[in-house]
C-alpha cells in the first residue's frame, strides 16, 4: 500500500542583492520531485551535499513552506490541511534529525523530551506517558535513570538514540530520518543503524532515510533514489541501484565509493568541472554539463523521469525507450 | 563498509561529549556556583548589593532616629550621636540613608522588573514572527532609542507629574528597549537551532514552542543585563529625585538628598558625601556583580 505519494514537489528559496535587498533571484532547491513510498518500506536518498535531498525532507513534511507539487500522506493531501490538521497529522509523521548536539533542548531533561510529544497530542494519562517513557529509554538502549539528566550528560551516539525514541513516541507511521547518523563516529553509527533497524521491524515502521553516505544507504533501503542539484534522477530497488546504474551520475557516484582493497583495481569515473549553481541550473538536464556522454538533446530538453524496466526509474535521454 | 547486526553488549557510553553549543548547554548548578566564588569582583559585587539590601530590610533595627524627625541640631558633624552627619532639618543623615536604599532597591527592582517583563514580551514577538510585527516592535525600539535616555524620562515625568511612582514608570519605559533589542537579537538565533525545528515537527503549537523551548534558552542575557540594568535604574531614580521631579521630601530619596545639600556643600560637605556614596557604591556593586554574571554565564565574552 501506497503510504506516501510525493508529485512534483517543488521548493524555492528567495535570494535578496542589490543595494535595497531586493528579490534577485531564486534557489531552486527542489525541483520538480516525484516518488512514492511503500507501507513498510525504506527508501534512500543519496546525493553530495546542496543536492537538495534534505530540503526534500523537510518541505514534503512541511517544515518548509512548499513552493509547488502535492503530498499525498495516507489519504490525506498535506499542503491543503489547516495549519490545526496539520498539527494533528505530524504524530503519524516525524523525523530524526542529523546533528544530535543542535535537536534536543539543553534546558530539558530526556524524561520531558520524551513525553512532550505525548502531551501535544493528547496521549495517554500522566502515569501511562511516564511508563511509556521509560518503555521508549529501554526500546532505544538506555537506562531508567537516563530519563532523569539533561542532554549535554550524553555522548552524541546517546543522543541520537534519545533523537530516535522521541520520534518513536507518539507511534508515527512515516519516520523522515535527515542524515541521522553522519554526525556520529563509525564506530557508533552501525550501532545507530542497527538500532533503526530493528525499530523499523519491530513496529514496522516506515523510513525515508537520507544520507550522503553511499553504503550507509545501501545497508538499510529498499529502494534507492538519487538526486542531483534539486532533482530526483534516479530511483530504484537497492540491488539493481548499485549492481546496474542507469545514470552516468550514479555510475560516477557508485565508482567513487572506496573499496577496502588495496590490490583492487577499479575503474574510476572522474567527473569534471562542480556541480552548477542551483541559482542558474543549466537548461535541458542537469547534469549535461558534466556528462561524458552528452548530445544535443541533453542541452535542449530535460528529460522526463520514467520507468526504464522493472521499476528502475531514471531520468536520462539514453535510456529512453528507441532512444 | 560492513555492518554487523549483533547489538552491543551493553549500552554504548562513549565518553568525551563534545559541548558544542555551550551557551546554550545547562550548566549544573554547582559548577555555576563554584566559578562564582572564584570570582573576585562578582563576589565584592554581590556583597555590596547585599549589605543595601540587609540595610534596606533592617532599617528599623539599624537606628534609633526616624528619618522624617527634625531636631534642633543642625548641620551636625558626623559624631558617635549622627554617624554621618545631620542636615539643615536636623535629620540623621545615617538614618536617610538606609532608609534611602528602601527606595532605590525598590525603583530598581520594580522598574527593571517592568522593563524586563515588557520588553521580552515584545522582543520575543519581534524575534519569534518577524515580518511585520518585527517592523513595527523595532521601529518602536529605535523611537525610544532616539532620545537620550534621562530626558525621555523627564519628559515622561513632566506629563504625568512628579512623584516617585511616575518616575519608576518612566524608567521602566526608557529601560525597555535593551531588554527587547537583546531578546529579539537571542530569539532569532534560538529560533533557528534545530531542537525549535523539531518541537515544530512533533507538532507543537508556537505558543507552546515559545514558552517551552525559546525562552528558557534566552534567560541568561537578560539575567546579566538585568541586573547591570539595576545600577542604570538606581542612578535615573537618583537624577530624577535630584531634579525635584522623584521621590518629594520628606521621603529619603538619595538624589533628592543631594539636591537638598547644595547649598551646604561648603559648610556641611557631609550631606552631599554620604549620600553620593551610598549611590556610587549601590552602582557599583551592581556592575561588578552584572560584569561578573556575564563572565561566568558567557566565557566567550571574558576580555
Amino acid at each position: 500500500m501506497v503510504l506516501l505519494d510525493v508529485r512534483n514537489l517543488q521548493k524555492s528559496f528567495p535570494v535578496y542583492g542589490g543595494m535595497f535587498g531586493k528579490k534577485t533571484g531564486e534557489v531552486r532547491a527542489v525541483d520538480d520531485v516525484s516518488f512514492t513510498v511503500e507501507e513498510g518500506e525504506v527508501l534512500g536518498f543519496v546525493g553530495e551535499s546542496g543536492c537538495g535531498k534534505s530540503t526534500t525532507g523537510r518541505t514534503m513534511i512541511r517544515l518548509y513552506e512548499p513552493t509547488g507539487g502535492e503530498v499525498i500522506f495516507d489519504g490525506k493531501n498535506l499542503f491543503q490541511l489547516s495549519a490545526g490538521e496539520m498539527r494533528k497529522t505530524r504524530r503519524d509523521l516525524q523525523m530524526v534529525f542529523q546533528d544530535p548536539f543542535a535537536s534536543l533542548n539543553p534546558r530539558q531533561k530526556i524524561a520531558n523530551i520524551l513525553e512532550e510529544p505525548l502531551i501535544v497530542h493528547g496521549i495517554g494519562t500522566a502515569k501511562e506517558r511516564k511508563e511509556q517513557v521509560q518503555e521508549l529509554l529501554h526500546v532505544v538502549g538506555l537506562n531508567p535513570f537516563h530519563g532523569e539528566r539533561y542532554p549535554h550528560q550524553f555522548s552524541g551516539g546517546q543522543r541520537q538514540r534519545i533523537g530516535i525514541a522521541r520520534a518513536l513516541s507518539t507511534r508515527p507511521k512515516l519516520i523522515v530520518a535527515d542524515e541521522p547518523v553522519s554526525a556520529l563516529d563509525v564506530s557508533i553509527q552501525s550501532q545507530v543503524l542497527n538500532l533503526m533497524m530493528d525499530l523499523q521491524e519491530q513496529f514496522s515502521l516506515t523510513y525515508i532515510f537520507i544520507s550522503h553516505d553511499l553504503s550507509v544507504v545501501k545497508h538499510i533501503s529498499h529502494r534507492v533514489g538519487v538526486m542531483y542539484l534539486g532533482r530526483m534522477i534516479e530511483l530504484s530497488p537497492r540491488d539493481e541501484l548499485y549492481s546496474k546504474p542507469l545514470h552516468p551520475y550514479t555510475r560516477a557516484l557508485l565508482s567513487a565509493v572506496p573499496v577496502p582493497d588495496p590490490e583492487a583495481k577499479r575503474k574510476r569515473m572522474i567527473l569534471k568541472g562542480d556541480v552548477p549553481s542551483p541559482e542558474k541550473p543549466p537548461a535541458g538536464c542537469a547534469f549535461h554539463p558534466r556528462c561524458p556522454h552528452v548530445f544535443e538533446r541533453c542541452r535542449e530538453e530535460r528529460p522526463v523521469f520514467e520507468d526504464a524496466g522493472g521499476g528502475h526509474m531514471v531520468a536520462c535521454h539514453l535510456m529512453e525507450k528507441g532512444g | 563498509m560492513q555492518f554487523s547486526r549483533t547489538k552491543p553488549p551493553v549500552p554504548p557510553n562513549e565518553t568525551g561529549s563534545a559541548n558544542r553549543n555551550s551557551s546554550l548547554e545547562a550548566k549544573p548548578l554547582r559548577d555555576l556556583v563554584r566559578s562564582f566564588i572564584r570570582h573576585r569582583s562578582a563576589v565584592i559585587g554581590a556583597s555590596l548589593v547585599v549589605i543595601f539590601i540587609l540595610c534596606a530590610i533592617f532599617a528599623p533595627l539599624l537606628t534609633p532616629y526616624e528619618f522624617y524627625t527634625s531636631t534642633r541640631e543642625t548641620l551636625d558633624d558626623p559624631s558617635a550621636a549622627h554617624w554621618f552627619g545631620t542636615d539643615d532639618l536636623g535629620r540623621d543623615i545615617f538614618t536617610r540613608i538606609i532608609y534611602g536604599a528602601r527606595i532605590s532597591l525598590w525603583v530598581g527592582f520594580v522598574a527593571i522588573t517592568g522593563s524586563i517583563i515588557i520588553g521580552s514580551f515584545l522582543g520575543l514577538v519581534a524575534g519569534y514572527y518577524g515580518k511585520w510585527q518585527d517592523s513595527l516592535i523595532s521601529r518602536l525600539f529605535d523611537i525610544l532609542l532616539a532620545f537620550p535616555g534621562i530626558l525621555l524620562a523627564i519628559a515622561i515625568v513632566a506629563m504625568l507629574g512628579p512623584g516617585l511612582n511616575n518616575a519608576l514608570i518612566a524608567i521602566a519605559i526608557i529601560n525597555i528597549p535593551t531588554f527587547g533589542r537583546l531578546m529579539r537579537s537571542r530569539v532569532l538565533s534560538v529560533k533557528q537551532e534545530d531542537f525549535v525545528l523539531a518541537a515544530r515537527a512533533i507538532g507543537m503549537k508556537n505558543s507552546r514552542i515559545l514558552w517551552r523551548h525559546i525562552l528558557p534558552n534566552c534567560w541568561t542575557p537578560i539575567m546579566v543585563q538585568g541586573t547591570l540594568g539595576f545600577a542604570t535604574a538606581v542612578i535615573e531614580a537618583a537624577a530624577l529625585g535630584f531634579l525635584g521631579l522623584g521621590a518629594q521630601p520628606p521621603q529619603p530619596e538619595w538624589g533628592t538628598m543631594l539636591s537638598d545639600s547644595r547649598e551646604f556643600i561648603q559648610l556641611a560637605p557631609w550631606t552631599m558625601i554620604f549620600p553620593g556614596l551610598a549611590i556610587m557604591l549601590t552602582v557599583l556593586g551592581f556592575n561588578l556583580l552584572g560584569d561578573g554574571l556575564r563572565d561566568i554565564f558567557d566565557p566567550r565574552m571574558k576580555q
